[in-house]
């Protein structure tokens, strides 16, 4: 059921350094099942954009087809949204992204939409190293066509039917850091305070940055035997590390313990400070990364937190050299060439 | 055995070569010597699918009355290629020549005793001259150059200005490749009677024509009309455009102080994510564009719906070929009218425009991102291999250095300011069109969320029928706004009109007109009109009713075009005749009459 958000606001809510409140960051009123974990993640989003001020109108969001990419609606009211195509959101993006290299572009989709029909976009925007924030919310099912197995699912993971699934899951993290995708997170929708410091960190990566948030489907796969459970997934999460997102602007300053602790620098000038459960982990060593990964899938563990990032990363834009003013606002004077550049066309040809 | 009437400047050239030795560069400047001494010429190239070693045919039809269709009958076949020999002996005309490499022997069942034959030993010259095994293949080609141009009397000077233009840059190359032309002329001057009876004459009958393909002068007209973002997949024939665009792009669109682009081409993993860039790129208020041939068609269908729907500017190229598969792909057809016409699900139509020069080319790929802004709606220009790949005499390409690109209807920050309730899917003119707004314009007017359907006016979200009911009649209303600014249909006729009519549209022009003469010269005389765009306009309806009959000449198998007429303009179907050719060379006008004229008899009786 949907219904009209009321406009009406506390007089004294607070603004953040551009004078926007958190109103400005909502959307309108979610029409996804109680308790869905994409509620969560929206929720996130707006507080996470809130806090790094940014101004709502510099961000698009853009998503596929699903119950994950009906959210851009339920967050970011001031910002352009694109509920495109099923499993091509990538390449709406890019293109978006090709247009005005200006904008913040966060992409939101789901586990049908990037792990099945979208997954040659998926790999391909990794591999060209798309500027923007790429969200799966998974579930490891298909919410609006009625509970089906995702390629998700994991192996062995009871559906609410009772069946269960025979085929091995895709991991997005996994398949991510082979793809060397240069900023690579995984969290869970019911951890705010992993995942806000990690969206965060992700809008402030240049380059493609890739957050797989397990986000339970409260009415088709939250059954006991499924692995995409609110349950499961807090009894089998295993974080990494906690992080800190520590605006450029904040005077930086790291209190932690050499050794545990790891300060990363990102393209915009904020630092992260990852407090480090696992010492012998490298944030910024795929290698090390990748070996955390593996680790943790024979133990059967959920691996949480900020898993690789690669802060010497550029962007498509500066593999393929596109000027610095950005493409959609450039002007006849700017695009048009001469009418002698015509004549030496027309010169050439005969 | 030899035909004695002279004939100049009137015949078919047709080469046999093996794809992947060199011959498409000799064979074109041999084409374009004989465009230099100002006598019209259209090449064909029949190339298969495939790199090196299979047969690949490249025609010159000369014609001083300036008709640029190919025609059958072809005058002189220079050979050289042993697999396909058999097939080219055959199809000389009877009283032609046929050119062959005679360092062995010709085989007696290869003897015709209608035909001349003149031996040339090609092979044995390039083994006493060269040692190195690839200049004795690449200065082959100059040579029988050489000795065609004898024998046509193609004027040397000519030749040997066009070779070194060719080789301009690499100026090392211009005193060999003339050697090996003067190789050729030697031994014919030394062997054989020259010129032959089918020779040329100096003309002044290009004036400043340009001879280039379609495919190039799109991608040229590209970047006159200020796209930046090309996205697109390789695909035969289309992949030219892209090269073109990006050639011209690397000279004209390079920021002068920083030495950056000023355009971005993205190579995509598929048609899919090609027109899904070009579709997000002018969500975003690029110009962006993308081309491609049949199958990519088929792949991008769903992405066109979404643009139709949720009405974003997007430009699309389909250089048409032949179905499926890899093979006769390589040849040309019209066969996708349908499919661009109503690509995607639920209701779509979408605008067509049909260049037939290169010229128009330039023209409508430039107009193309104009009517694609002002209608917020994919435009398709329709082209085929032949008019993509082949060159083409063609008008020089014309511009207005004054003129403004037609962004249409997009509110800037001041404008969305004074906007009291900005409602992105108002039709606040009543012509279908609303405003459209960018990402990053205004902080808090003017955003929303685009989707195909389920949205109101004020693109909030609904799943109300009636919303539904509302935007589809305002793109109905859209539809009928593109039919005023559309390019118009050309006549093709007297004053008189006549019972008779043909429609036709695309590189079906020149042998249709050629047909026209035909026929008239055989006391028929028939109304023309060449449809350049769709939605049909009322010119096109008035046509079709003013006439008892209409031949409709397409190139394709079903008629597709003819079936659009009679769906879109409630024609009755008998009226309408099909002329149709589909194997996969360009309609000839010989083809259009032979199929015309029994239509005709029937009708008069």
């Amino acid at each position: 059921m949907s219904y009209i958000k009321p406009p009406f606001r506390h007089p004294d809510l607070p603004s953040n350094e551009l004078g926007y409140s958190k109103k400005d960051y909502e959307g309108t009123i979610s029409t996804l099942c109680a308790g869905c974990g994409h509620d969560s993640i929206s929720g996130a989003i707006v507080q996470a954009c809130y806090e790094m001020s940014v101004e709502p109108h510099r961000i698009a969001k853009l998503s596929g087809i699903g119950c994950s990419s009906k959210t851009p609606a339920y967050f970011l009211n001031n910002s352009h949204g694109f509920n495109s195509v099923h499993g091509r959101m990538p390449s709406v993006a890019t293109g978006a992204n090709l247009a005005n290299r200006d904008l913040l572009y966060l992409g939101v989709s789901g586990d049908g939409d990037s792990a099945s029909i979208g997954m040659g976009q998926f790999v391909h925007v990794i591999r060209r190293n798309l500027n923007m924030t790429y969200i799966v919310m998974n579930n490891g099912c298909y919410g609006l066509t009625k509970g089906q197995d995702s390629a998700t699912a994991d192996e062995g993971s009871l559906s609410k039917g009772g069946s269960t699934n025979l085929f091995q899951g895709i991991d997005l993290v996994g398949l991510a850091m082979e793809l060397g995708a240069s900023f690579v997170a995984r969290s869970f929708s019911g951890d705010k305070n992993q995942l806000i410091p990690l969206l965060k960190a992700a809008m402030s990566h240049k380059g493609f940055a890739f957050i797989d948030i397990i986000s339970p489907c409260v009415t088709f796969n939250n059954n006991v035997g499924s692995t995409k459970s609110y349950d499961y997934v807090r009894d089998h999460m295993e974080t990494l590390g906690t992080l800190d997102f520590v605006p450029y602007k904040n005077e930086i300053t790291l209190d932690y313990q050499a050794g545990d602790s790891k300060a990363v620098q990102l393209h915009d000038g904020s630092m992260l400070n990852l407090h480090k459960l696992n010492l012998e982990w490298d944030p910024t060593n795929r290698k090390s990364a990748l070996e955390q990964i593996n680790q943790s899938k024979d133990k059967g563990e959920i691996l949480t937190g900020l898993i690789y990032i690669d802060q010497e990363s550029t962007d498509l834009h500066s593999l393929i050299k596109t000027t610095k003013q950005p493409l959609n606002s450039l002007t006849e004077k700017e695009l048009m060439p001469s009418l002698t550049d015509l004549e030496l066309i027309n010169e050439d040809h005969r | 055995m030899s035909n004695n009437t002279i004939k100049i400047n009137d015949f078919v050239i047709r080469f046999a070569n093996v794809n992947g030795t060199g011959s498409a560069s000799a064979n074109t400047m041999f084409a374009l010597s004989i465009f230099r001494m100002g006598v019209p010429m259209t090449a064909k190239n029949v190339f298969p699918s495939n790199i090196q070693g299979l047969p690949t045919w490249y025609e010159v039809r000369v014609s001083e009355k300036g008709y640029l269709g190919r025609r059958e009958g072809v005058n002189l076949v220079a050979c050289l290629n042993p697999q396909s020999l058999a097939k080219d002996v055959a199809t000389v005309m009877p009283g032609g020549y046929f050119v062959f490499d005679s360092t062995k022997n010709l085989h007696k069942e290869f003897l015709r005793e209608d035909i001349n034959y003149i031996g040339i030993p090609m092979m044995e010259i390039c083994m006493r001259e060269y040692t190195d095994p690839r200049m004795r293949q690449l200065f082959k080609n100059m040579i029988y150059v050489g000795a065609l141009a004898t024998l046509l009397n193609i004027d040397l000077d000519v030749l040997n200005g066009v070779i070194s233009d060719e080789f301009k840059k690499k100026p090392k190359l211009i005193d060999p490749n003339i050697y090996a032309i003067n190789l050729g002329v030697n031994y014919i001057k030394a062997n054989y009677d020259y010129p032959l009876n089918i020779r040329l004459e100096k003309r002044n009958l290009v004036g400043n024509k340009i001879v280039i393909n379609g495919n190039t002068a799109c991608g040229i007209g590209a970047i006159y009309a200020g796209a930046t973002v090309a996205a697109w997949y390789p695909i035969t024939p289309s992949t030219s455009l892209i090269d073109a665009y990006g050639k011209y792009a690397s000279k004209l669109r390079i920021d002068k102080e920083t030495g950056l682009n000023k355009f971005a081409i993205v190579q995509a993993e598929d048609e899919l994510s090609a027109i899904g860039m070009v579709i997000g790129a002018n969500w975003n208020g690029a110009r962006a564009f993308t081309s491609t041939s049949g199958p990519g068609i088929s792949l991008m269908s769903e992405f066109l719906g979404l643009a139709y729907f949720a009405e974003i500017s997007t430009v699309l190229f389909n250089v048409q070929r032949t179905g499926p598969s890899t093979g006769m792909p390589t040849r040309t057809q019209q066969s996708d009218i349908l499919a661009c016409a109503y690509a995607s699900h639920g209701d779509t139509k979408h605008i067509l425009l049909f260049p037939s020069s290169p010229k128009e080319c330039f023209e409508m790929s430039a107009d193309a991102f104009d009517l694609a802004e002002r209608l917020q709606t994919p435009i398709i220009v329709m082209l085929d291999l032949d008019l993509g790949m082949n060159d083409h005499l063609s008008e020089p390409f014309e511009w207005d250095e004054n003129r403004i690109y037609d962004r249409g209807k997009v509110l800037n920050t001041e404008e969305l300011e004074a906007c009291v309730q900005y409602g992105r899917y108002l039709d606040l003119d009543k012509d279908g069109i609303s405003y459209r707004t960018i990402a990053g314009t205004h902080p808090t007017k003017g955003a929303f969320v685009t989707r195909g359907t389920s949205r109101d006016e004020y693109a909030k979200y609904t799943e109300q029928g009636e919303e539904y009911v509302k935007n589809m009649e305002k793109l109905t209303r859209k539809w009928e706004t593109a039919k005023k600014i559309i390019p118009e249909a050309e006549l093709y006729q007297s004053s008189s009109n006549h019972k008779i009519g043909m429609l036709f549209f695309g590189t079906t022009l020149y042998p249709a007109l050629e047909a026209m003469d035909i026929l008239k010269d055989q006391g028929i005389q028939i109304d023309a009109m060449r449809i350049r765009a769709f939605p049909f306009t009322k010119a096109v309806d008035d046509f079709i009713n003013q006439h008892d009959y209409v031949f409709v000449i397409e190139q394709n198998r079903d008629a597709q075009f003819r079936s659009l007429l009679v769906n879109e303009l409630d024609i009755n179907p008998k009226k309408l005749i099909k002329i149709l050719n589909y194997d996969g060379m360009p309609v000839t006008a010989d083809c259009i009459v032979e199929q015309i004229l029994p239509n005709f008899e029937s009708i008069l009786a």
